[in-house]
């Protein structure tokens, strides 16, 4: 039987799927954005702490 | 701004320096007895703790728990302090986690040598000793947040986040996978059965490597590394990356280790599809460490700590790379079952983690005692062994698992299969005998390092507490613009509890629906709860670790098929607490073996494997001939399984031992009619009732004009 066979019986079981599928999308895109937008001489600042 | 000073604790350093090379020795000399049991099968002694079902445990939990568990204690409490600017929370907590932890692995040696397990891989230790791991690990965790809260650094560091994510994962991991009914002191049952049981010990399996052999020790990778080389990790931004997707990603990879089982296909094509994924973080983590050397090549070739980091953190990548592969499920229906998941475990425990850890305590070790490495040359040398070590160690097993699966899977022109078992065994044991060659050679690189350690201290003078200086920290008004992710990199506990909600959807996810729906796991009418005899006799198997060499779950492939009989069906482990799939075969699949052999068959097979299979490399298991079973914890035993949902009548524990009785008679009696006169209440008769009920009852199934009970 197929995936979605076993699933569909769990009430309220699409939530599940969706919930994490949003979580996943947003934490990412969340995290890239900062990651690429953040600010050179914080992340310079911040590579450097085991430095000193 | 005036300067605090204050002082790093070293002491507690120092001690789980000392227990790290310690218990790589003991794991290492564990090893490679194992290893030698393969080809020597006398090596076992003729006795219970020493034979490779008790050793080959003891293996693998004094590495990962007792040397590699060490190993990050060391590499925490020295990075953590520094990279924090202040000492550790509580001095007492440190020694309370350091004698708790070392207490812990004591206990885990007696027991396990003792037969005391719970039959689950890497988390074999029984329900009193999973106890005092849970109160250990929390210790460890109220020092690990105290000394973060009280940080005089604004920002928390990347490896800090690869601690915080360590202990939240591995506590998570701990819970959930030893949730068992204790019988008696040292005997539990898995609260899960079979497919679930699987299912949830891999869940388990797969993210102790990720959270124990792999998480801290990137955190080590990205505070020791720069140190060594003495500049900033090659890009910041990627570490951040690297963090958050290799722990949303690997806690999903599981079920790769539950390909072609019983386990629902969904859950098997999930842990495929996660365990790809799994490559792009991992890799950029490898690149991450090794691009930080970029330009710096010429130190690499002068510092020993270099020269591990740089293997270690390639075979981070070989082994990273392999894994994915390993879970297509076309590689995996070559390589599972065989030497190959042993040879793919060992580039990433001898190489990455023992190449990590060696590194640091090089490190470590002259900058503690104020002085310089005693000899560059030896460490020189035992770089060579470690690495020619591994390589010695590997290829060999890559070959025969290789080797034996094609064996296994050939058919004559006739369709017969072309090799017995044994044959595909027998055949591979110069690869076996050059397989302890290089396990010799990497423990010998060990031993060489203990000495130059050992020198290294005798030359230096020990500073128990490292002066240091710093301004304290003071809340600053929040800027205007301040992105969130900065403002959580900044609150630890913020970040405790988003690595929990990312670890935990993968484990929801997976293990929900199994759980609640039925239909994943078709029940079979016919498949009934073990008789108190084979129940007994299931534990002696748990005992004595057959798991560790013979599998139970017969693959729906051809040559499986001919070989074993009928494939495992989920409905079949309904009762079965622990689960006893197995995930190696040392020798045969024995999930058909009931009414295979006579009884007489198996009473000389444990006595001595050889006189019924020459060449056989089993031990020999003469005790369990006069051992005598103890009834007593019969009903105790049947009560707990009741208690799990076995369906037994009420009240019958009271009376199992009836039924006991009755059956070990029963064989006695057959044993007695092949001239074997053996006491009814001898362990080996639970034994081989237990042996001879496996994989029986679908049988029955087969045969409809049989009324059922």
């Amino acid at each position: 039987m197929k995936f979605i066979n076993y699933i569909e019986k769990v009430s309220g079981v699409d939530i599940y799927g969706l919930v994490s599928l949003l979580i996943f999308v947003v934490f990412f895109t969340a995290m890239l954005t900062w990651v690429f937008r953040a600010d050179k001489k914080k992340i310079k600042e911040m590579s450097e702490i085991p430095l000193h | 701004m005036q300067v605090e000073k204050f002082y790093y604790d070293n002491k507690i350093v120092r001690a789980f320096g000392y227990a790290t090379v310690i218990f790589a020795i003991v794991g290492m000399l564990a090893g490679l007895w194992v290893a030698i049991q393969f080809y020597a099968p006398a090596a076992s002694l003729n006795l219970a703790p020493t034979t490779f079902g008790r050793l080959r445990p003891l293996h693998t939990n004094a590495i990962i728990f007792a040397f590699v568990g060490n190993c990050i204690f060391t590499g925490v409490y020295y990075s953590l302090q520094r990279l924090c600017k202040t000492r550790m929370f509580s001095d007492k907590l440190s020694w309370i986690h350091f004698w708790g932890w070392q207490a812990i692995i004591a206990s885990a040696a007696v027991t396990l040598l003792l037969g005391y397990t719970t039959g689950k891989e890497y988390a074999e230790l029984e329900w009193p000793i999973d106890v005092a791991i849970t109160i250990v690990w929390v210790i460890f965790g109220i020092n690990l947040f105290g000394t973060i809260l009280k940080r005089r650094e604004k920002h928390l560091y990347v490896a800090i986040w690869f601690y915080i994510a360590t202990w939240v994962t591995v506590a998570m991991l701990h819970i959930v996978n030893s949730f068992e009914i204790p019988v008696s002191l040292f005997k539990s049952y898995s609260w899960y059965a079979g497919v679930q049981d699987a299912l949830v010990q891999w869940w388990y399996g797969h993210n102790a490597v990720a959270f124990f052999l792999t998480t801290p020790i990137l955190g080590l990778m990205y505070y020791f590394l720069p140190k060594a080389a003495n500049r900033p990790v090659y890009s910041y931004r990627l570490s951040i990356i690297h963090f958050w997707a290799l722990i949303f990603l690997y806690i999903w990879a599981g079920p790769h280790h539950l390909l072609y089982t019983s386990l629902p296909d969904w859950a098997q094509s999930l842990g495929t599809v996660f365990s790809i994924m799994l490559i792009a973080p991992s890799w950029g983590g490898m690149l991450n460490g090794l691009f930080t050397l970029r330009g710096a090549w010429d130190k690499v070739r002068e510092d020993p700590v270099l020269k591990f980091m740089v293997v270690a953190i390639t075979c981070y990548g070989m082994a990273t790379f392999e894994g994915p592969m390993l879970s297509l499920k076309s590689v995996n229906a070559i390589s599972h079952f065989t030497d190959w998941t042993i040879a793919h475990v060992h580039i990433g425990g001898l190489g990455w983690n023992g190449f990590m850890a060696f590194a640091m305590l090089y490190y470590l070790v002259p900058k503690m005692w104020g002085t310089n490495l005693y000899s560059k040359k030896l460490a020189t040398n035992h770089f060579w062994l470690g690495t020619i070590g591994i390589i010695l160690y590997a290829v060999p097993l890559y070959w025969a698992g290789f080797t034996q699966s094609v064996m296994w899977k050939s058919f004559t022109p006739e369709g017969q299969l072309k090799f017995q078992f044994l044959e595909t065994v027998t055949n591979i044991i110069p690869m076996y005998i050059t397989r302890s060659v290089g396990g010799t050679l990497y423990l010998a690189g060990a031993v060489l390092m203990s000495y130059n350690l050992y020198k290294t201290i005798k030359q230096g003078k020990f500073i128990p507490n490292e002066e240091a200086q710093a301004p304290p920290l003071i809340k600053i008004p929040k800027p205007k613009r301040e992105y969130w992710h900065r403002l959580l990199e900044r609150k630890p506990v913020t970040m405790l509890v988003l690595s929990l909600i990312v670890v935990a959807i993968g484990g929801l996810i997976e293990l929900v629906p199994t759980f609640l729906v039925k239909s994943n796991i078709p029940t079979i009418a016919s498949v009934k709860p073990y008789t108190p005899l084979e129940l007994q006799g299931r534990d002696i198997y748990v005992r004595e670790g057959c798991y560790t060499c013979h599998s139970q779950m017969i693959r729906p492939f051809r040559d499986e098929v001919a070989r074993y009989g009928e494939y495992s069906k989920a409905g079949e482990f309904v009762y079965d607490h622990p689960f006893q799939w197995g995930s190696k075969r040392t020798g045969p699949d024995l999930a058909r073996e009931g009414g295979k052999y006579p009884d007489s068959w198996h009473y000389n097979h444990m006595y001595d494997p050889r006189s019924m299979s020459p060449g056989s490399i089993m031990p020999q298991y003469v005790w369990l001939l006069d051992n005598k079973l103890d009834t007593s914890s019969t009903g105790a035993k049947i009560r707990a399984m009741k208690t799990l949902g076995v369906p037994y009548p009420e009240g019958y524990d009271k009376i199992a031992n009836i039924d006991l009785m009755k059956q070990a008679d029963s064989i006695a009696t057959n044993l007695k009619k092949d001239k074997i006169e053996s006491p009814g209440d001898a362990e080996i008769i639970a034994l081989i009732a237990y042996l001879q009920r496996i994989g029986k009852d679908i049988k029955a199934e087969q045969k409809p004009a049989v009324t059922i009970k």
